[in-house]
């Protein structure tokens, strides 16, 4: 087991309801849960990796696989929805050539939809990294991903 | 030290700060703020300062609830009323700097209005604004006053004097004065607070919880982020009120993890109540100890129903259990637990601070104090409010929302997200309060409150909704996990222009059957949304299966965009544009858009100068246009 593993491990003797806190912790340091991190997990807790996998499934946040370089997110909640946020989904799936929950060839991108920032006020919104874009247009995801250094579709 | 010490200490502090020589600089940084670019606004402030070698000081406070005008910055110089800017850029910011702090320049253009004592010439009182003028702050009593990383400016302004109170009567004392209140549950469905937490203190255990919900997970409402951003220790000393009087030794926060800031500063109040003896053994000195830990959300909206959050503490999947046992009898860990969420909490401090019949008496017969909204959609004046019970839908979209953008017709408001409705114009003078809205159809819900216009259309807004509670549904029981799933097909096949004339009819059969038959509220409200908007809406829905039309133009695959060839100039912009390349043409020559290619995506309308105004988008409409570019000059010709 990784030094790093075991020392976020060791912080949570004694104590119930750890599981998803661990989990939490465990992405935080390395990004995603591999398979060794679940299987350290489990004789940790003395708990199967069966029931692990059944919780990492059900929250949206876990993921199995490394995070891409940037993470874009775009709002989707009701307001952004009232004020076309799905257009703004639209054109950066299109540029990036990926459905929400994928990640381009290069690792570069990653987009996700997600259901409110409780940005409404400002809506529609997307979200790169933790900056938040507010009052997207079309013409601006454009740019916003320029910025980040998309170079078009094929990269 | 005492409560006494403690208080005295933090006011001597407050008013020092209050009669400081030096000039005040106050800036909005909760998430909204920061979004609309608060940050470096407050960059630029220090820069400034530094520069020019002016002593002032720089609090960042929470939202006061005004987000259309974020960033907002506030300046107050000694013997002068405090003035609020609005939509301050770093340039303005620089500005003020220059002309109201050292040429003392107020700048009435920039300003919205002025706070406390005192008044400057061309400038309004703030709380006399339109936007604040029906509003009655309770639970956000504190926010945008006070730095909410400095608990001696809460406790200066009376806070924990409730908890002092509280620790000086009995526990029965305290519910009684809870009950005095009236207050209801303000996280959706408006249980009695008094009889939640009398049911959990007369449960047999030693052993009992405290849970504070703060998984605002409906889209469109940020009223929880906003109060815990701003004033955390209100809803903190709510939650050691609620504590005493039940019995717990133990509190959890649950916590969305999308809110970074709020947590970061609930972890700073947990701290400084520890340093100040206001959590941990012994609280104040008396026989009642109670600690507090923070738990964060995974991302899942069902984690919000009260059993799935449980679940979800003891790091299980967060699935929802059927009631009863309710978990005023078994809860957490299978002991009795009593859950409110952040708002009840600050207003639970607010009643023991000063008394439940001053809470009562704001607000209607059966609902009692204020209740937050986040305004947004639809409305000039978006953001979070805090109104007394009963006011009419009309005064807060109209009076405090000031109207619907660019003179567009109202169509309806939609309260309570996913599980809530949709309320046409006809229940614009509709009371906020629980039955009113309950009758209605929709529900008075944690507070989101989302304003639509002529162009919202309603099928798609029962689609939106529906597509959010299938997603989240958590597929423990048949009726939510397949009925959604149902309804949701339909709600697609008929914004697509496939409806089949007995679709309405099975929508409603399919919407009952969930909503009688779910195991937790997520199913049983979800289909809210889709009965609403039949009820009131009918027509909508009878245009997109008969005429197979949108009439708001919004579902796409009912709608098509044109360039009108007698109408455009051949300027070009729409052609460069244009993210899919879809329109052909060349300079000075008549654009055609491609039907096929075209994702209606609506930037050629957007970016068309006024002036010319030649894209149009219709539903069940044909217009001609020239098969090729043709020259300007042609089509014209053709027209005169």
């Amino acid at each position: 087991m990784s030094k790093q593993l075991s020392q976020i491990l060791d912080a949570y003797q004694d104590e119930k309801g750890t599981l998803i806190p661990i989990l939490q912790e465990v992405q935080g340091e390395f990004g995603y849960l591999s398979e060794e991190a679940l299987s350290e997990i489990a004789k940790f807790l003395e708990i199967s990796q069966n029931e692990i996998y059944g919780v990492v499934t059900f929250y949206t946040q876990f993921r199995f696989t490394p995070p891409p370089e940037h993470t874009i997110k775009v709002c989707l909640g009701t307001a952004c929805h009232v004020r076309n946020g799905a257009d703004i989904l639209d054109v950066v799936e299109r540029e990036l050539d990926i459905q929400p929950g994928g990640i381009t060839k290069n690792h570069q991108f990653g987009l996700e939809r997600v259901a409110c920032f409780g940005c409404c006020a400002l809506a529609p919104v997307m979200v790169v990294d933790n900056n938040v874009h507010a009052k997207m247009t079309v013409p601006k995801a454009k740019q916003i991903l320029a910025k980040y250094g998309w170079e078009g579709k094929g990269t | 030290m005492t409560f006494d010490e403690i208080q005295r200490r933090a006011i001597s502090k407050w008013e020092a700060l209050e009669a400081s020589e030096k000039p005040r600089i106050f800036i909005g940084t909760a998430t909204c703020g920061r979004s609309a670019g608060a940050l470096a606004v407050r960059e630029t402030i220090e820069a400034e300062l530094e520069r020019r070698r002016i002593d002032a000081i720089i609090t960042e406070v929470g939202c006061i609830g005004l987000c259309y005008a974020e960033p907002l910055m506030d300046i107050t110089k000694p013997g002068r009323p405090r003035i609020c800017y609005g939509n301050v850029t770093p340039e303005i910011a620089t500005q003020l700097i220059e002309d109201y702090i050292v040429n003392d320049n107020p700048c009435s253009d920039l300003a919205l209005g002025t706070i406390g004592d005192g008044s400057i010439e061309g400038i309004p009182k703030f709380f006399d604004l339109a936007v604040l003028k029906p509003q009655v702050r309770i639970s956000l009593r504190n926010c945008g006053f006070i730095d909410p990383e400095n608990i001696n400016h809460y406790i200066a302004r009376g806070g924990y004097s409730g908890l002092a109170k509280a620790l000086g009567v009995s526990p029965e004392a305290v519910i009684d004065e809870v009950w005095k209140s009236g207050l209801r549950g303000r996280g959706g469905a408006g249980f009695p607070t008094a009889r939640k937490w009398k049911f959990c203190r007369g449960a047999a255990g030693e052993e009992k919880y405290i849970i504070c919900n703060a998984d605002e997970g409906d889209p469109g409402a940020f009223m929880d982020r906003d109060l815990l951003e701003g004033d955390p220790h209100s809803m903190l000393e709510g939650m050691l009120i609620g504590a005493y009087a039940i019995g717990a030794a133990e509190g959890y926060i649950y916590c969305r993890a999308e809110y970074p800031l709020a947590i970061a500063r609930l972890n700073i109040a947990l701290q400084q109540m520890r340093e100040y003896g206001l959590l941990g053994d012994n609280i104040l000195g008396s026989d009642f100890s109670f600690d507090i830990r923070i738990k964060e959300g995974a991302g899942a909206f069902v984690c919000g129903e009260e059993t799935a959050l449980m679940m979800s503490i003891e790091g299980k999947r967060g699935m929802p259990r059927s009631r009863p046992p309710f978990p005023a009898i078994s809860g957490l860990w299978g002991k009795p637990t009593n859950i409110n969420n952040v708002e009840t909490w600050a207003n639970v401090s607010a009643i023991l601070q000063r008394g439940g019949e001053w809470f009562a008496s704001y607000g209607t017969e059966k609902s009692k104090g204020t209740k937050n909204f986040s305004l947004a959609g639809k409305v000039k004046r978006t953001g979070l409010i805090e109104v007394p019970m009963g006011i009419t839908i009309r005064q807060i979209v109209y009076g405090i929302g000031g109207g619907i953008p660019a003179d567009k017709k109202f169509k309806g408001v939609q309260t309570g997200g996913p599980s809530g409705g949709c309320l046409p114009a006809s229940a614009l003078d509709l009371p906020v309060d629980y039955e009113s809205l309950t009758a209605a159809g929709s529900i008075m819900g944690s507070g989101g409150m989302i304003v639509m216009d002529e162009d919202t259309c309603m099928v798609d807004m029962a689609r939106y909704f529906l597509t959010f509670t299938q997603a989240e549904s958590c597929g423990k029981c048949v009726p939510c996990r397949v009925g959604t799933r149902q309804m949701l097909d339909i709600l697609e096949r008929v914004s697509k222009g496939n409806g089949e004339p007995d679709d309405i009819e099975k929508l409603e059969k399919l919407a009952i059957t969930v909503r009688d038959c779910s195991l937790c509220a997520l199913g049983g409200t979800a289909p809210n949304p889709v009965l609403t908007t039949i009820r009131y809406f009918r027509d909508e829905y009878e245009a997109h299966i008969n005429e197979k039309r949108c009439p708001a133009l919004v579902c796409k695959a009912l709608i098509s965009y044109y360039i009108l060839p007698e109408k455009c100039e051949g300027c070009g912009i729409c052609l460069r544009d244009c993210p899919v390349e879809a329109i052909s043409g060349g300079k000075r020559m008549v654009h055609i858009i491609d039907q096929d290619r075209c994702t209606k995506c609506g930037t050629c309308l957007d970016v068309c100068p006024p002036r010319f105004s030649a894209v149009v988008k219709v539903s069940g409409q044909h217009i001609t246009v020239p098969e090729k570019p043709i020259p300007v000059s042609v089509s014209k010709g053709k027209k005169g």
